[in-house]
């Protein structure tokens, strides 16, 4: 069984005046356990719309995302989301960030501590448990807030360009540490970009996004071996599937600079 | 006529620019603490010129020296001290009452747009009332006791820390909020554990600010049908056209306005560090 079922989503922005939007047509897609999709797609196509749906965020105009067989009535635990923005609450300290939500549902302290430390150690920032989120790089707290999504066990981590305000060589050593971890811990991720590489790098599947009304105009397997390192971006299969994206890609950001 | 003049063949001398004449450019502490001393020195000097060198009446206007002896007179003959007390009583009574209704309102509004809706208006209307126009209303109804002084000191608070508190809660950082939700917070935990602990700092800010503003009031409240307090004693000082003893009660009320000043920020820096890491 899917993990998440997106069937026949739609939505469509309502100004205060009236004029309406259309953000994306309907969209219909399928998410498996274990699974690492990624969606890609020009800047405005939609594709973080259709993220915040299924967060229970935003709301669909029509159709409806199912979670397990459950449909989607509004944000829960169960759907963890990293954000491009930096969210970590700037008055507790970072362990007191990761811990937030498994004090939201009440485990004990010791217990609560225990899995803020393990999920400290797996994105490297122990000693950093006492600091403030403003005392750290912009790719430290990204960390926290992949940890603080992973502490309460989410059956879905969503992800809306979280490395998208990073700088290069950051982005790319955020990558292969996400990586790492879901080829450790088989999370579900559904993952959005517009970057190519890191959609291919990242991803088992691709979902390519069209330009505004957003659908989804191709999906593309990605059978590359894992576990994967950064070398794997110069391998001919790599540049393979890039060169397909790229097109792809290319068709959809000329067809949004013309609107 | 050639159509671009060209620039002057030889370039123009570069002027000396002093580094700390430029805009924006940060002066040591110690230049700073001197300069803001400096000009209290200046102030008192030109005072001490007009009074002491004849030039103004001493009726209309005690010299610094007088001044100082008046002040001295009221400490140790008319027990000057216990209107300090009754002052800092009254602000503090009526300003604390203000908070302890207005900041759960503020929150309480900020946080649910209904609640604001229902108060917002006839809030935004009540504090445009002048708290000084209140008081021979106030006089009517409670007399010239505590409560009415307190009162003023409340009107005048309540309602503006209550729309502070409101916009600082309301202005959230509305992905902070999100992201809450996608911990799994409920409402309440939004309202507990996002939205108040975020504008902490802020309504921190607007109490320290009206704070301020209460000493104004209370010594409106207290020149009129009042037997103690600062600003009894000035109108006292008044009809015996005792400039000195007036402009030491002035300095006075500066002088603890500043330090309750100093004290709630430094509160503010230990409770709410976080707000102050850089």
């Amino acid at each position: 069984m899917s993990r998440v079922s997106i069937q026949a989503v739609s939505r469509i922005f309502e100004t205060a005046k009236g004029q309406r939007t259309q953000a994306l047509l309907p969209v219909d897609f399928e998410v498996q356990d274990n699974d690492f999709v990624t969606i890609l797609g020009p800047s405005g196509c939609g594709k973080s719309t259709l993220l915040r749906i299924v967060a229970g965020l935003d709301h669909a105009t029509s159709g409806r995302v199912l979670l397990d067989g459950a449909p989607v009535e509004g944000p829960g635990a169960e759907r963890g989301m990293v954000f491009q923005s930096y969210t970590l609450f700037p008055w507790l300290t970072i362990e007191q960030n990761i811990r937030f939500g498994l004090r939201e549902r009440g485990m004990p302290e010791a217990q609560q501590k225990e899995r803020a430390d393990y999920f400290l150690a797996k994105v490297g920032l122990r000693g950093f448990e006492q600091h403030f989120p403003k005392q750290l790089s912009g790719g430290m707290q990204q960390r926290t807030a992949i940890a603080r999504a992973l502490a309460n066990d989410p059956k879905i981590l969503l992800m809306d360009e979280p490395f998208g305000a990073l700088d290069n060589q950051t982005r790319v050593l955020m990558q292969e540490l996400l990586l790492g971890i879901w080829e450790a811990e088989r999370k579900t991720v559904l993952f959005v970009t517009h970057d190519i590489d890191e959609a291919i790098f990242m991803a088992n599947r691709v979902a390519v996004f069209s330009a505004r009304p957003g659908r989804i105009k191709t999906e593309l397997a990605v059978d590359l071996p894992h576990p994967r390192h950064y070398t794997i971006k110069t391998s001919p299969e790599f540049m393979d599937l890039k060169a397909r994206l790229t097109e792809e890609i290319r068709a959809e950001s000329m067809a949004a600079d013309l609107h | 006529m050639s159509a671009v003049q060209p620039l002057s063949v030889t370039a123009p001398k570069a002027p000396v620019r002093r580094r700390s004449l430029a805009p924006l450019e940060p002066v040591s502490a110690r230049a700073r603490w001197l300069l803001g001393f400096g000009f209290f020195v200046l102030f008192v000097l030109v005072w001490a010129f007009f009074t002491l060198g004849g030039y103004v009446s001493p009726t209309f206007l005690a010299s610094p020296v007088t001044m100082a002896k008046e002040g001295w007179l009221l400490f140790a003959e008319y027990g000057f001290h216990k209107d300090i007390g009754m002052t800092v009583w009254r602000v503090f009574g009526g300003f604390i009452l203000a908070a302890v209704i207005a900041v759960p309102l503020g929150i309480a509004m900020g946080a649910y747009k209904g609640i604001e809706a229902f108060f917002e208006p006839f809030i935004s209307f009540c504090r445009y009332l002048p708290a000084s126009a209140f008081i021979p209303l106030l006089i009517l109804w409670a007399g010239i006791g505590e409560a009415q002084k307190i009162l003023v000191i409340f009107i005048g608070s309540v309602f503006q820390i209550t729309l502070m508190v409101a916009v600082t809660v309301g202005g959230a950082r509305r992905d902070l909020v999100e992201a809450a939700y996608t911990l799994g917070a409920g409402h309440k935990g939004i309202v507990t554990r996002v939205l108040i602990p975020g504008a902490a700092p802020d309504i921190a800010e607007t109490l320290r600010l009206v704070l301020g503003w209460a000493w104004t009031y209370v010594i409106v409240a207290e020149l009129i049908g009042s037997s103690s307090g600062i600003g009894h004693m000035i109108t006292d000082s008044q009809s015996l056209l005792n400039t000195g003893q007036i402009i030491f009660g002035i300095i006075v009320i500066g002088l603890i306005g500043l330090v309750s000043d100093f004290a709630f920020k430094a509160l503010n820096h230990r409770l709410f560090a976080w707000s102050f890491v850089r």
